[in-house]
């Protein structure tokens, strides 16, 4: 059964992969709302596809704003059937660095603004016996790395929230979507060292939508080879683990 | 983190609300006030907010009358203390969250049992006058609020109102029946009626054809205290509207060889197991025989069986008797995923039997007959919403898939035409399907009009609103269009 999106949200829209996914929705002829911090970038990006992308300027730590800014998104538009939550952020940590703010930034933003969206759509999906909701993990949150503790520990949240919530909603017809990318060639992570494997956030967009179109509550590695990868992180014991240096 | 008071278009929990027939459902935001302080604190808080309000009890309404799709859902079930209770005059005062069941756990042993109620004891009282409910007696006694003395309504402007037939009776008479859009109902008082024994002598007598069970029900209608028809909706041709009726009549105190003993509630227990079965558990045995062929089945045997105790008389417990529906606890679930719908006519005495044989073969035609028919005797009362008139209904039960969904509601869309071609009326606790311009046919503008004017006068910013109200009554809820998936 394949899913077509009429009308989506997407937050995080302002770059990256949620800015790809939103313009690649918009070019299929979908009516986005598109969801970020930056007002100027959202005008960017609303002026690639301006009778299809409207723009709302929130940020998705502002938490009491959610319920009502969802409530106009859905009627701006006219009804949902898609949201996808690409927010995310990755401060860079260095070193023999413990520093609390930038970790409850990506708790916050990776997570909790996740909840608080997914929440309402699934509501309104539940009922509705339909939608999609669609979250942009990562391969990161597969196991506890050293390079960056908080940003695993979100990821891993986020990855098994929309399990939960997959496991909560599938029976109800709602098509819960996990993306785990590896590395995308976007701001988070230009300037780091020892990528491999890199694709365009246009190529990650349109692995994600393709495994959303599916309608069966994907959960997939973006490219999928990362699949492999996992693997063989998953399995290396804790003792050689706390060895390695990526 | 210190923060002002929280707020509810925030804070409020989400949640899938269904109507009892699980073939209608809303997100709604929900919040459960512990006491009548923190329920006028939370109506003035969504009338801040600008957020519309639905009062739920146990969500025993089949359709969406407690449902607020986006809005708030104040559950009112945390308020269910019993207030007073008056053993010598059979006086009960009451908070609006407490059940039937609450109800005469406490009374019948003092000898009081509810005058009126329905199929379940589940209900609450807020509940069950919100929507004047009726039982298997409402040709004697009337409905529910025919036997409420007074009760308290606050508006969403937090006036108070205490309504009786003769204080602030317009309120009185447009709330009883008034699906909780005029305002909050705070407490009850409700006059109970005496019993003599717990038990009730029953009496089961077979119809072969409608035409058979109308006779035999008129013929024992003025000897019976309760009344109620079984149909089988599938029996075709000159077996058309076949059934079994259960006539109960209260008995003395010298019929009751377990007297006093029968009023305690260990003697009013319906029983654990059924063929053998646990009760709990005998959904899952009905589920596979749910679809026509199975249903044809059922009835048959039933309908076979019943033949055996025509004219038999026994003696039943009260609670045995009148709550039929919680023999088999979440019997619902038996219809599937797509729940059904409920759907109960009422038409005129003059123009009753040949309505029904008129719906009964159309249902048959399209090949959606009803899985449970009952049948029910009715007189007026006084209530402006009211669905009660001079004649009978037929309540009927349809299975909801994804593949009939349509079909099934165009085929209500008949039915209602022909009803209301009768001059009949609809009941809006069992309603998920009536649209705005055949409930003002139902119930005549004038009514509606007058009902408008009491809302206007009581809830002027027209905070109270609920998906049925929405989709039947639209005038009375202009503010808060819901955006629907």
């Amino acid at each position: 059964m394949s899913v077509t999106f009429k009308n989506a949200v997407v937050i995080g829209a302002s770059s990256g992969i949620g800015e790809a996914i939103a313009r690649q929705l918009a070019t299929e002829g979908a009516d986005v709302a598109i969801v970020g911090r930056r007002a100027d970038e959202l005008q960017r990006v609303v002026q690639t596809n301006p009778a299809r992308l409207r723009p709302y300027v929130h940020d998705v730590r502002h938490y009491d704003e959610t319920p009502a800014l969802f409530e106009r998104i859905v009627a701006d538009l006219g009804g949902l059937d898609t949201l996808v939550y690409a927010a995310g952020v990755l401060p860079k940590i260095v070193e023999s660095e413990y520093t609390f703010g930038k970790d409850r930034a990506m708790i916050e933003v990776n997570v909790i603004g996740a909840m608080a969206w997914m929440n309402l759509a699934a509501a309104r999906f539940e009922a509705a016996r339909a939608g999609t909701i669609m979250g942009i993990s990562s391969v990161a949150g597969v196991r506890g790395r050293r390079g960056n503790p908080a940003y695993g520990t979100s990821k891993a949240a986020l990855t098994t929230y929309l399990e939960a919530l997959r496991n909560r909603c599938a029976r109800y017809g709602v098509n819960v979507v996990t993306i785990k990318p590896g590395f995308v060639d976007t701001a988070m992570i230009r300037g780091a060292q020892g990528l491999f494997w890199v694709v365009s956030a246009d190529a990650a967009a349109r692995a994600s939508l393709n495994l959303g179109r599916k309608g069966t509550s994907a959960s997939g590695f973006v490219p999928a080879r990362w699949a492999l990868v996992a693997l063989i992180v998953r399995s290396i014991p804790s003792f050689i683990f706390r060895r390695l240096n990526f | 983190m210190t923060r002002g008071p929280l707020s509810l278009r925030t804070d409020a929990s989400w949640q899938v609300l269904e109507g009892f027939g699980r073939a209608v459902r809303a997100a709604c935001r929900t919040v459960a006030p512990t006491d009548q302080e923190e329920l006028l604190d939370v109506l003035d808080r969504a009338k801040a907010e600008g957020l519309s309000v639905t009062f739920r009890g146990h969500g025993r309404s089949y359709g969406d009358a407690a449902l607020n799709a986006d809005g708030l859902v104040i559950d009112m079930t945390l308020l269910n203390r019993m207030l007073r209770w008056d053993p010598v005059a059979g006086i009960a005062e009451m908070e609006p969250g407490l059940t039937i069941e609450g109800l005469w756990r406490r009374t019948l042993e003092d000898g009081w049992w509810p005058a009126v109620v329905p199929g379940t004891m589940w209900p609450t009282m807020g509940g069950c006058l919100s929507m004047n409910v009726h039982g298997k007696n409402n040709f004697a006694v009337g409905t529910f609020g025919e036997h409420v003395l007074d009760f308290d309504l606050v508006t969403p402007r937090g006036e108070w109102y205490r309504c009786s037939p003769r204080e602030n009776a317009e309120i009185f008479y447009g709330a009883i029946g008034g699906l909780g859009l005029l305002g909050a109902i705070t407490r009850v008082r409700l006059q109970m009626k005496q019993v003599d024994s717990g038990l009730l002598r029953v009496e089961a007598l077979t119809g072969r054809n409608l035409d058979e069970v109308f006779d035999r029900f008129e013929q024992r209608l003025p000897e019976s205290d309760y009344l109620v028809g079984w149909l089988d909706c599938l029996a075709r041709g000159s077996a058309l509207g076949r059934g079994v009726l259960h006539r109960a009549n209260y008995i003395t105190r010298e019929e009751d060889a377990a007297w006093p003993r029968s009023f305690h509630t260990e003697q009013q227990r319906l029983p654990d197991t059924i063929l053998g079965l646990p009760r709990s558990q005998l959904w899952r045995l009905m589920r596979p025989f749910v679809h026509n062929p199975g249903v044809r089945l059922i009835n048959s045997l039933k309908y076979q069986a019943s033949a055996f105790e025509d004219g038999v008389t026994y003696l039943q417990s009260h609670v045995a008797f009148a709550f039929l529906l919680d023999y088999v606890p979440d019997w619902r679930l038996a219809y599937g995923d797509g729940g059904f719908i409920q759907y109960q006519v009422f038409i005129g005495h003059e123009a009753a039997r040949s309505t029904l044989k008129t719906i009964l073969t159309l249902c048959q035609k399209k090949g959606l007959p009803s899985y449970l028919g009952v049948l029910k005797r009715h007189r007026p009362d006084p209530f402006l919403l009211s669905h009660a008139l001079d004649g009978w209904s037929l309540a009927m039960d349809f299975r909801v898939t994804r593949a009939n969904r349509e079909a099934l509601w165009a085929l209500t869309r008949e039915m209602t035409a022909c009803v209301l071609d009768a001059g009949g009326r609809f009941y809006f606790a069992k309603d998920a399907v009536l649209q705005p311009d055949e409930v003002r046919r139902a119930y005549g503008g004038d009514r509606l009009d007058r009902f408008a004017a009491l809302k206007a006068r009581l809830d002027p910013d027209t905070l109270l609103v609920s998906d049925l109200a929405r989709r039947a009554l639209p005038s009375f809820s202009p503010r808060y269009a819901p955006a629907h998936v």
